[in-house]
């Protein structure tokens, strides 16, 4: 049931992660909205192309109407992130391809996005990228000032790491050096 | 709707605009790499918070009856009227002439040199956090939303801006005279955010109640930076919530919205 995936969503970021990673868990689903979340699997960040928009946790909801209408709702990582408008298309183009005339992608504030919705095979795969996941218990995301993350190098596996800049090629990243591979490399950060 | 809750919303969304605006500025001429993509990050979630604050703003009109629409008629951007279409973001971000925008004084000053840039944002983040806080519990859901997903960036900017603040205070003669001299200049453009405008009386929170945690912060920043906090409750500037700005504001908005205004309602 759609219904049910709806009143998950609101249980938990572990659940949903379950939910979206678990084909056994999407049994639940309507068999449409179920096809279109695997379809859904297919669409990239644009700016970081080894994730899936449900990698980064981005898509909060998918509803089959009567009609045949898909309702899609995605949340945006920051404000002002310009990859939010090329998902909204991307998405649409995607279900276009497979036969869906009737879609609508509309975005979703609250709750906040929060890099506790990537999963945990999305977090591999930047891994593998050479960017370092954000941890999995986040350790610092407030105000107090000075204090810097322990980051794992995704290249060498070193926590010998040092914060360069709390800002980096996208809103969502920091940026960090190796002392040990002497290489720097970034970060998604923690939020 | 009313008139209040869309002047209020103008008055956040104009804040980040023209702060994101003027932090822009510093593209490719920041003191280095890291500090300018800081910066221009920081801009990039300012414009993105607008945008949200705009296009929120829009709904409020386009779902307004004549009456309400009418009430709020000199808000509007003049162009627009000829385009017979809906309200957007856009048009009011980049057609509404200078007594239009509400934004504060300290949001359009000009950018000066990096220690005026650091202290003007240190102080409007120490602002903005809190009163996206107080926003979060705020009985109209969209603003709420808005504050809920913009706090968490706003906390990037208020650390960074902070850090900083600390460096050029308890850091060379040099960086020391520079950011007292930004104190100076920027200190009577604090004041304004802490006076509630006509807007402010209804659905917007008090900002006056933000005065003591604000007060609180800089104490704490600025004893770390060694800089001493100069007298509170002085005369300070005001006039941005009503539109009567200084003169640095229309060479921004000229710069910003030169294409709109020679291709009125141009699209990419």
């Amino acid at each position: 049931m759609v219904f049910e995936a709806c009143s998950l969503k609101w249980a938990g970021a572990g659940i949903k992660r379950e939910l979206q990673t678990s084909t056994n868990k999407l049994q639940t689903l309507n068999p449409t909205a179920q096809h279109i979340w695997s379809l859904l699997e297919a669409v990239s960040d644009p700016e970081i192309p080894v994730l899936s928009v449900l990698d980064l946790g981005v898509v909060r909801d998918v509803q089959v109407q009567d009609d045949g209408r898909i309702d899609i709702a995605i949340t945006p990582t920051y404000s002002g992130c310009p990859a939010m408008d090329v998902i909204a298309m991307d998405i649409r183009l995607k279900l276009i391809e497979k036969g869906y005339r009737n879609v609508q992608v509309r975005q979703q504030l609250s709750p906040a996005w929060t890099t506790d919705w990537m999963t945990e095979s999305g977090k591999q795969k930047l891994r593998a990228f050479g960017i370092a996941p954000p941890n999995p218990k986040q350790q610092f995301c407030a105000t107090d000032m000075f204090q810097e993350e322990t980051v794992q190098c995704p290249r060498c596996d070193s926590w010998h790491t040092e914060l360069i800049s709390q800002f980096a090629s996208t809103a969502c990243k920091s940026m960090y050096r190796c002392h040990d591979c002497k290489e720097a490399f970034d970060h998604f950060k923690c939020h | 709707m009313n008139k209040e809750l869309f002047e209020y919303t103008l008055h956040l969304a104009d804040n980040a605009l023209i702060l994101g605006q003027r932090n822009a500025e510093w593209c490719g001429h920041g003191p280095a790499l890291e500090q300018d993509i800081a910066l221009t990050n920081i801009s990039l979630d300012l414009i993105g918070q607008a945008r949200l604050l705009y296009q929120y703003a829009a709904d409020q009109y386009n779902a307004m009856d004549v009456g309400g629409q009418a009430a709020v008629a000199a808000l509007l951007p003049k162009p627009w009227k000829e385009f017979n279409r809906a309200l957007q973001e856009d048009d009011l971000a980049y057609l509404r002439e200078e007594r239009q925008f509400r934004n504060l004084l300290i949001t359009e000053l000009p950018k000066g040199d990096w220690a005026m840039t650091i202290l003007r944002q240190f102080f409007f983040s120490a602002f903005q956090y809190l009163q996206y806080q107080q926003l979060q519990q705020s009985s109209d859901a969209t603003l709420a939303a808005i504050a809920d997903k913009s706090l968490k960036e706003t906390a990037y900017h208020l650390r960074w801006s902070g850090e900083w603040v600390i460096r050029l205070g308890d850091g060379t003669a040099e960086s020391r005279r520079r950011i007292e001299a930004a104190l100076a200049d920027l200190w009577m453009f604090t004041g304004e955010a802490f006076v509630p405008a006509a807007f402010e009386t209804g659905i917007a929170p008090d900002p006056a109640a933000l005065r003591s945690a604000w007060d609180e912060r800089i104490g704490s920043v600025f004893a770390e930076a060694t800089l001493d906090v100069p007298a509170t409750g002085t005369w300070s500037q005001g006039g941005g919530k009503r539109g009567v700005h200084t003169e640095h504001l229309g060479y921004l908005l000229a710069e910003m919205q030169v294409l709109q205004r020679t291709y009125p309602n141009m699209t990419w």
